[in-house]
């Protein structure tokens, strides 16, 4: 008899070309994209010219997408980025995306139907996990890695065991799927998950928005997983079909499959949550917190809260507001298309008029790039996804992590601050 | 093949942040890379690291981040292995990928402090606190990475099968 495999071991095992695979297997699987940045791609294109071939395994398969350090912020972050555009040129690599087309790859990749269920990814960027949203097995690599994918279309793996997370019930106002993962990696700690995937199944998921899933699925990295995955339902699909003509297979987890843990979720219980520095699993409720947490910096945006529905949510909440005074605010919408669409939906009128400021996508102040950097002793609150020492700047700088709602309505107290308090 | 050297000795969740911060990854330059590694945690680190002193973490190693500058940065720091309780996945698929030596031992961990001269065997994973005069077994790559280690990488590896 067959062995019970789970999501992520039924796709590994597909793109491997064998019937099943277990935990611990070690593997190769054909890869269905290969993904790099600004940041990673450069080394991987310096690995890609040490290895015995002439260009890559396939010039769809393989995406580039400066985002980090773009548009260029110095003459360095230039260099970089013509690198990528020069690669791409020579190796007529379709999917090279230009400022004016771009945007945080992990917001667009799904977006411009590159991703789609049942697909494997690899990606030199760790939150590549973000598509596990759409069933799809999808995991952060190096360059090197990436230059190996890029030229044989291959990978090796090791087959992860799994956690099961069975969610329930309904998100209560003010809560996103950000306090979902918070609270998981609160819970479980950052390592919690070290070398395993992250199931996520259960009734509940129907409760759930794509752009929730894509948050959850974002920060699996932050337990220190391989992957994060959702099983796939009608949501799933319709978002797919709306996005890509691609090909897609649903690889649902065998009721036998073998799990290490299992943890049960009721989403109506999970309150809004902020992880303190310098860990994402710092966490502690909006409730919780009795001190006034003074801060200097918002930013709404980044790979894990930079989505339409995000922006909606702090439209909302800065409607008719002003910013405190001494505070910054920065929106940052993840995509070329989610720009247009915050600016046709009157978004940016309520952010402007609130004091904020917009600016175009890029991943820029979450890994303390450009576009609002922290000097010392300086806090922000942000709906990115770290919170490391240094991360957003000066190594004596702070940021506490939030859902985008709990972001705007800090941004209008000058203080960490639940929506409720507004 | 063998190491010797001393160890600079940190705690749990040694991110890539930290490793090498975001402000430096605009260089590629694995030397450039090299000067500011770890400074973020232990500024006199690049200072005092001699070229075979190892490094030796708690739990969850090189969390966060994919950058591959990590490992490159502490490599051309001229750090010979890093020993901690456990890796981050992505770090340890990058520290085999660039020949950076690493072992998970979180025995040798607990008995490892700031300072101390220690000698490793990567043939028989053996590591040996010469200070405290204590040894310990460290846990053995599986042979199918043996193999990526023994072709001197994975570019050599990929190359011998092109």
């Amino acid at each position: 008899m067959a062995l019970g495999m789970t999501m992520t071991q039924k796709i590994l095992a597909a793109h491997a070309g064998l019937k099943e695979v277990k935990a611990g297997d070690l593997i190769v699987a054909n890869l269905d994209l290969v993904l790099g940045n600004d940041i990673t791609a450069p080394v991987a294109i310096n690995v890609f010219a040490g290895i015995n071939a002439k260009t890559v395994f396939d010039k769809d398969k393989v995406v580039l997408v400066p985002d980090h350090f773009a548009p260029n912020k110095d003459i360095k972050a230039a260099e970089q980025c013509k690198k990528l555009r020069t690669f791409a040129g020579e190796h007529e690599i379709s999917n090279y995306f230009e400022i004016g087309e771009m945007g945080i790859e992990h917001a667009l990749l799904p977006e411009k139907g590159l991703v789609v269920t049942g697909n494997l990814v690899i990606g030199a960027d760790s939150h590549t996990c973000t598509y596990g949203a759409l069933g799809a097995f999808a995991t952060g690599v190096g360059s090197t890695d990436m230059a190996a994918g890029m030229a044989t279309g291959k990978a090796w793996f090791k087959v992860p065991t799994a956690i099961k997370i069975v969610l329930t019930g309904k998100l209560n106002k003010y809560v996103s799927g950000k306090d979902v993962i918070l609270h998981i990696i609160g819970m479980i700690g950052v390592d919690g998950a070290l070398y395993q995937s992250m199931e996520f199944v259960g009734d509940g998921i129907a409760n759930l928005t794509m752009d929730d899933r894509f948050a959850i699925a974002n920060m699996a990295i932050e337990a220190g997983a391989k992957n994060g995955i959702f099983m796939v339902d009608e949501q799933t699909l319709e978002y797919v079909k709306d996005h890509s003509d691609k090909e897609y297979t649903v690889y649902p987890a065998d009721e036998d499959a073998e799990y290490t843990r299992t943890i049960e979720i009721d989403l109506s219980a999970i309150k809004s949550t902020v992880a303190f520095p310098f860990l994402p699993e710092n966490t502690r409720t909006t409730d919780q917190i009795t001190e006034a947490i003074v801060i200097d910096q918002v930013v709404i945006g980044s790979c894990t809260n930079g989505r339409l529905s995000d922006f909606s949510k702090a439209a909302k909440i800065f409607e008719g507001r002003k910013v405190a005074k001494g505070v910054r605010v920065l929106i940052i919408p993840a995509t070329q298309k989610i720009y247009l669409q915050c600016m046709e939906l009157g978004y940016f009128k309520t952010f402007i008029e609130a004091g904020a400021t917009i600016s175009t996508p890029t991943c820029g102040p979450c890994i303390g790039g450009h576009m609002g950097i922290l000097a010392a002793g300086e806090r922000c609150v942000a709906t990115t996804n770290r919170n490391f020492v240094g991360r957003m700047g000066h190594v004596d700088s702070e940021v506490y992590l939030t859902n985008p709602e709990v972001a705007a309505a800090s941004a209008i107290l000058g203080r960490i601050a639940d929506p409720t308090e507004l | 093949m063998k190491t010797q050297g001393k160890v600079f000795r940190y705690g749990n969740n040694v991110d890539t942040d930290v490793i090498i911060p975001a402000r430096y990854l605009s260089s590629s330059d694995s030397e450039e890379l090299a000067q500011h590694c770890l400074e973020d945690i232990d500024a006199d680190f690049i200072k005092n690291v001699k070229p075979g002193d190892i490094i030796v973490a708690d739990k969850n190693f090189g969390c966060g981040s994919s950058r591959e500058h990590a490992p490159i940065a502490i490599k051309a720091a001229g750090v010979s292995c890093v020993i901690a309780a456990d890796f981050a996945r992505i770090f340890y698929r990058n520290a085999i990928n660039i020949g950076l030596p690493i072992l998970e031992c979180p025995e040798a961990v607990a008995g490892i402090e700031a300072g101390d001269e220690v000698a490793v065997d990567f043939d028989t994973g053996t590591i040996t606190n010469l200070t405290q005069n204590t040894s310990y077994q460290g846990q053995a790559f599986p042979e199918f990475i043996q193999k990526i280690i023994a072709a001197g990488g994975l570019v050599s590896s990929i190359n011998k099968n092109l």
